[in-house]
């Protein structure tokens, strides 16, 4: 049987409930990740999406259950799986540039100054920062300082990147700007993601598969849901599409009606569903402005 | 209407000549006696002499001093600004020993929850000691008035800074601690890189206290041990019933007491940052 580039296999995460019992978060947690995916996680809040995130990313430990990435069994932190935190986690005495630097060469021990500084630049460039080099994250806007934060991680080049609910602290509008930017990026790069997040659209727009979790406790990743939305997407025009509404549904009815009892397959693997099955159809013609932006980037 | 600056600059300046001119009327000698008393002829007048000095007196010895701080006539006859070395230097040695000893086991105290609640109980006994009370024992053990004197500062400015350098540590941002991890630093590199500039400004305001601390102390310590120094300095004119001499002294250790903690005030915001 040929082995996914991350296999996660029956994970479980027990808490003390303070009264001498046992509080299971999640149980039996099985998926598996190809490269180049990019894969959203969807869930009530409390289910233990955060809690998955860091076992993958090393900082915090499963009660059982195990981890392979690329063959070799995950253990602690690791710069090939790369992190954004929701409160974007920047060090606040070093500038945007030495923020990006400080991750590059610990990455990268042996490049010169110049080429650090040359790497680092090109990512924030990436997100349209590169006007701010010197400016410390306390003179940054919350969505400035999250560019920084996702140019820090794909600066790192990980094999795997996570991100726990990034845009959570953001406001609409700025939100939608990144999220653009974060799909441009990921069509360049084509990097591994997995992404909590709690907003439907923003994970239709981004992903190509959504991990519907029901809820805690004794939580379940129940089902995986195929995104048949062809790239490049824009949040511009994926509305226009069929498929985008038909997905769209079946999340939220999952969401709002079924994520109470809902359960995986018997194997414990997540129910593969594909909502919008066959709908698939190329992203509509550019519009006047999306091929202006098109021309410009 | 003037910038607040400027009022207060102005409030200040007659704050300070009302302050002077009401010092130098109460301290107006009374109108000539008709003639001194045999007594008075033996004493040359000392009962003038046992009046607190007038401003003037003072400031014309401040003057005096001050144009040549560093002469150097004999052991009980050394200008303001030897004295004054001496006792920089003894506190800067006590401090700079302290903090060598200080920052790292603040660091150790920290980030080990082990060593802090092993520790705990001994800084908790010594905090609060009076650092005089170490002079006896410093002075049998060292053998030494200077050593000892020095031994003070470096008991008395210990403690602002070890526990403010284990504060700083402990508490730093469990987000920036995973940062570290995520990009794999070493412990070494995690506590230079990390916790040491983002626990600076913490441990910054421990050194700024420690060095007042310090100032105070040396002052005393100098006073018991004598030879040189501020402190010694001070009494030394007291016995000599210079009281003249008392009071700029006084004035000189407040000017290099703000000094100091000015350029500990300096190096904070150097350190500073804002979330
Ligand atoms: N240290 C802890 N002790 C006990 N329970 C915890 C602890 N940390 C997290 N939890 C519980 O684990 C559950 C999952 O938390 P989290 O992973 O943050 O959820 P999510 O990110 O899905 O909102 C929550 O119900 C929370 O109460
Ligand atoms: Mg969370």
């Amino acid at each position: 049987m040929s082995k996914s580039f991350l296999e996660v296999d029956g994970l479980s995460k027990v808490y003390p409930d303070g009264q001498g019992n046992e509080f299971t978060v999640f149980e039996d947690i099985r998926f598996s990740l190809e490269k180049g995916e990019f894969v959203c996680i969807i869930g009530h809040s409390g289910c233990g999406k955060s809690t998955i995130l860091n076992v993958l990313a090393g900082l915090d430990e499963a009660s059982s259950g195990n981890l392979v990435m690329s063959g070799k069994e995950v253990i602690g932190p690791s710069l090939d799986r790369g992190v954004v935190f929701q409160n974007y986690s920047l060090l606040p005495w070093k500038t945007t540039l030495n923020n990006i630097v400080f991750a590059v060469r610990a990455r990268w021990p042996s490049w010169s100054k110049e080429k650090v500084r040359e790497h680092s630049e090109r990512y924030l460039k990436m997100v349209g920062l590169d006007h701010a080099l010197d400016r410390k994250p306390s003179q940054l806007s919350g969505g400035m300082r999250q560019r920084v934060s996702i140019a820090r991680a794909f600066a790192t080049q990980p094999e795997l990147l996570l991100l726990d609910e990034p845009f959570g602290a953001l406001d609409a509008l700025t939100r939608g700007v990144i999220q653009d930017e974060l799909v441009k990026i990921w069509e360049e790069t084509r990097q591994t993601v997995f992404m909590i997040t709690h907003d439907v659209d923003e994970a239709i727009l981004l992903s190509d598969r959504i991990f519907l979790m029901s809820n805690g406790p004794n939580a379940r990743i129940a089902e995986s849901v195929k995104v048949d939305v062809p790239h490049p997407r824009s949040r511009a025009t994926i509305f226009q599409n069929p498929a985008y509404h038909k997905t769209r549904d079946y999340l939220v009815d999952f969401l709002v009606n079924r994520s109470g009892a809902a359960l995986p397959e018997d194997d414990g693997s997540p129910k593969f569903v594909e909502p919008a099955k066959g709908m698939a159809k190329p992203a509509p013609t550019p519009t006047e402005e999306s091929a202006a932006k098109a021309v410009n980037a | 209407m003037a910038s607040l600056n400027v009022r207060a600059a102005l409030l200040s300046v007659s704050f300070l000549v009302l302050a002077l001119g009401a010092w130098e009327m109460s301290t107006q000698p009374p109108a000539a006696q008709e003639s001194m008393s045999e007594y008075e002829m033996l004493m040359g007048g000392a009962e003038q002499e046992s009046r607190v000095p007038p401003p003037s007196a003072v400031i014309r010895l401040a003057w005096e001093e001050l144009s040549n701080p560093f002469y150097d006539a004999g052991a009980n006859d050394k200008g303001i600004g030897i004295q004054l070395g001496y006792s920089v230097y003894r506190v800067l040695t006590g401090y700079l020993a302290a903090m060598a000893i200080a920052l790292p086991v603040g660091f150790l105290i920290g980030m080990s929850p082990l060593m802090y609640k092993a520790l705990n109980p001994y800084i908790q006994v010594l905090r609060p000691i009076s650092p005089l009370a170490w002079m006896p024992l410093a002075l049998f053990i060292i053998q030494d008035s200077d050593a000892s004197a020095i031994f003070v500062i470096f008991i008395c400015s210990i403690w602002p800074m070890l526990l403010n350098t284990a504060f700083g540590v402990a508490n730093v941002r469990e987000d920036w601690i995973n940062v570290a991890r995520t990009h794999e630093l070493g412990h070494l590199r995690t506590a230079l890189t990390v916790i040491l500039p983002a626990a600076a400004p913490t441990i910054m305001t421990g050194m700024r206290i420690s060095i007042g601390i310090a100032w105070l102390v040396i002052v005393a310590a100098e006073m018991l041990v004598g030879g040189t120094g501020i402190g010694y300095y001070v009494w030394n004119e007291w016995n000599n019933l210079d009281l003249a001499s008392v009071i700029f002294s006084i004035l000189m250790i407040g000017v290099v007491g703000m000094l100091l903690d000015l350029a500990l005030g300096k190096a904070q915001r150097l350190v500073e940052y804002k979330e």
